[in-house]
C-alpha cells in the first residue's frame, strides 16, 4: 500500500499539505469570508429595512384609516343633526300654520254666524212692520174704517210677543 | 509482476514526483499530492471569491451555492457549538472546503485524491485535536482534567472510568484520520477493481461498467459526506473543550 510504503514522500505531503492550508486559510479569513459575510449581512439589512418600512406603512394606513372613519362618523352625527333639526322645523312650522288657519277659519265662522243672526233680527224687524202694516190694511178693508197705525202695530207686538 | 502490480487497484495512491525538490538532506519535492493540493486551493478560492465578486442582492446559481456552502458551516457551528463558535469559523470552514475539495477532485478520473493518504488525514487530524487541546487548557486552566470524569458517576468507578476517558479522547485523532483515509482508499479501490473488470469481460463488461457508474454516484455521495463528517467532529471537539461535557 503506497500510503504505508512509500515513507519518503512524507515530509513532502505534510510540507505542501501545512503550505495550501496555511495559504487557503489565510484567504480565507482575510478575502473569502469577510465579502461573503458582507453580502449576507447587507441583504439581511435590506430585508430587515423592507419590513421596517412595511411596517412603517402599514401603521400609516391605518392611521388614515382612523382619520377617515372618524371624519365619516362626524359627518353622519352631523348630516343627523341637521336631518332632526330641520324636521323639527318643519313640524313647528306646519304646527303653525294649522293654528293660523284655524283661527283664522274660527274667526270668519263666528263673524259669519253675527252676520246671520244681523239679518235674521234685521228680517224679524222687518216682519213685525209688515204685519202690522198688512193688518192695518186688512181691516181697513174688512171695516171699512181707516185704522190706526199704532194701535194696529201694538196689536201685531202683542200677537209676535205672545208666540214668541 | 511489476507490470500488473503498476496497475493494480492501488497503483493510483502512488506518490509521484514532479518537481524534485531537496532541502538539504530533506525531500520537500512537489508531487502529484501536492498538485492536486495546489489545484484544490486555487478551485476553493477561485470558486468563493469570483462566486461572491457580484455582491449580487439577490443571488444567482454560482452565488447561492457559495452562500450555502458558507450558511452550511455556519449553521453547523451554531447548532454544535453556540455563539461562542463564531471565532472558530473560519478555520472549520477552510477545513471542510479542502477535504471536500480534496475528495472531490479526487473522483476525476486520473486525478489524485490527496485525502487518502493517512499521512495527511492524520495531520489534519492532529491539528484539530492539538490545537482543541490547546484551546481547552487555555478556556478551562487545570479545569480541563474534570472532562476526563464523567459526570453523575460514582467515585467507585472512576479508576475504571477515567483511563477509558482517557484513551478515547486520545484515539480521536485516530479515528477522525482513520475514517477519511479508510473511506477514501476504499472507495477508490473498489472502483479501480471494478473498473478493470470491465475490459476484461468483453460485451459482459457493460454489467460492471453499470456498477462503476452506480458507485460513481455513491463515491460522491461520500465524499462530501466525510467532509461533513470530519467538519462536525471537530465542531463537537471544540464544544467539548469550550463547555466541557
Amino acid at each position: 500500500m503506497p500510503q504505508l510504503e512509500q515513507v519518503g514522500t512524507f515530509l513532502s505531503q505534510l510540507v505542501w499539505l501545512f503550505l495550501t492550508f496555511g495559504i487557503l486559510y489565510i484567504v480565507m479569513k482575510r478575502s473569502a469570508l469577510p465579502r461573503i459575510s458582507q453580502i449576507l449581512a447587507t441583504r439581511q439589512e435590506r430585508i430587515d429595512g423592507d419590513l421596517r418600512r412595511a411596517d412603517e406603512i402599514k401603521t400609516e394606513a391605518e392611521s388614515v384609516l382612523a382619520a377617515y372613519e372618524a371624519a365619516a362618523a362626524r359627518a353622519r352625527a352631523e348630516a343627523q343633526d341637521i336631518l332632526r333639526d330641520s324636521a323639527e322645523r318643519f313640524a313647528a312650522e306646519a304646527a303653525e300654520k294649522n293654528e293660523a288657519l284655524g283661527r283664522r277659519l274660527a274667526e270668519e265662522a263666528a263673524a259669519g254666524e253675527a252676520r246671520i243672526g244681523a239679518a235674521r233680527e234685521q228680517a224679524m224687524a222687518d216682519v213685525e212692520a209688515i204685519a202690522a202694516e198688512l193688518a192695518g190694511l186688512a181691516a181697513e178693508r174688512l171695516t171699512g174704517a181707516p185704522t190706526d197705525r199704532s194701535s194696529a202695530e201694538a196689536a201685531v207686538a202683542q200677537v209676535v210677543g205672545g208666540r214668541g | 509482476m511489476a507490470s500488473a502490480e503498476h496497475h493494480g487497484p492501488l497503483s493510483q495512491f502512488e506518490i509521484k514526483t514532479l518537481l524534485p525538490i531537496h532541502l538539504g538532506e530533506a525531500d520537500i519535492s512537489f508531487t502529484n499530492s501536492s498538485l492536486m493540493m495546489v489545484i484544490a486551493l486555487i478551485g476553493i478560492t477561485l470558486f468563493l471569491l469570483l462566486g461572491a465578486r457580484r455582491r449580487a442582492l439577490v443571488p444567482g446559481r454560482w452565488q447561492s451555492m457559495v452562500e450555502l456552502s458558507y450558511e452550511f458551516i455556519v449553521g453547523l457551528l451554531r447548532d454544535t457549538v453556540g455563539p461562542d463558535g463564531r471565532r472558530y469559523f473560519p478555520f472549520v470552514f477552510t477545513l471542510f472546503m479542502f477535504v471536500l475539495f480534496g475528495n472531490m477532485l479526487g473522483m476525476i478520473p486520473y486525478s489524485f485524491t490527496f485525502t487518502s493518504h493517512i499521512v495527511v488525514t492524520f495531520a489534519l487530524a492532529a491539528v484539530v485535536f492539538v490545537g482543541v487541546t490547546i484551546l481547552g487548557f487555555v478556556k478551562h486552566g487545570v479545569r480541563f482534567f474534570a472532562f476526563f470524569v464523567p459526570p453523575g458517576i460514582s467515585v467507585a468507578l472512576w479508576p475504571l472510568m477515567i483511563p477509558i476517558e482517557i484513551i478515547s479522547y486520545l484515539s480521536r485523532p485516530i479515528s477522525l484520520s482513520v475514517r477519511l483515509f479508510a473511506n477514501m482508499l476504499a472507495g477508490h479501490t473498489l472502483l479501480k477493481v471494478f473498473a478493470g473488470f470491465v475490459p476484461v469481460l468483453g460485451a459482459a463488461g457493460v454489467v460492471p461498467l453499470a456498477f462503476v457508474a452506480a458507485l460513481s454516484g455513491l463515491e460522491l455521495l461520500i465524499a462530501f459526506l466525510q467532509a461533513y463528517v470530519f467538519a462536525i467532529l471537530t465542531c463537537l471537539y471544540i464544544n467539548d473543550a469550550l463547555h466541557l461535557h
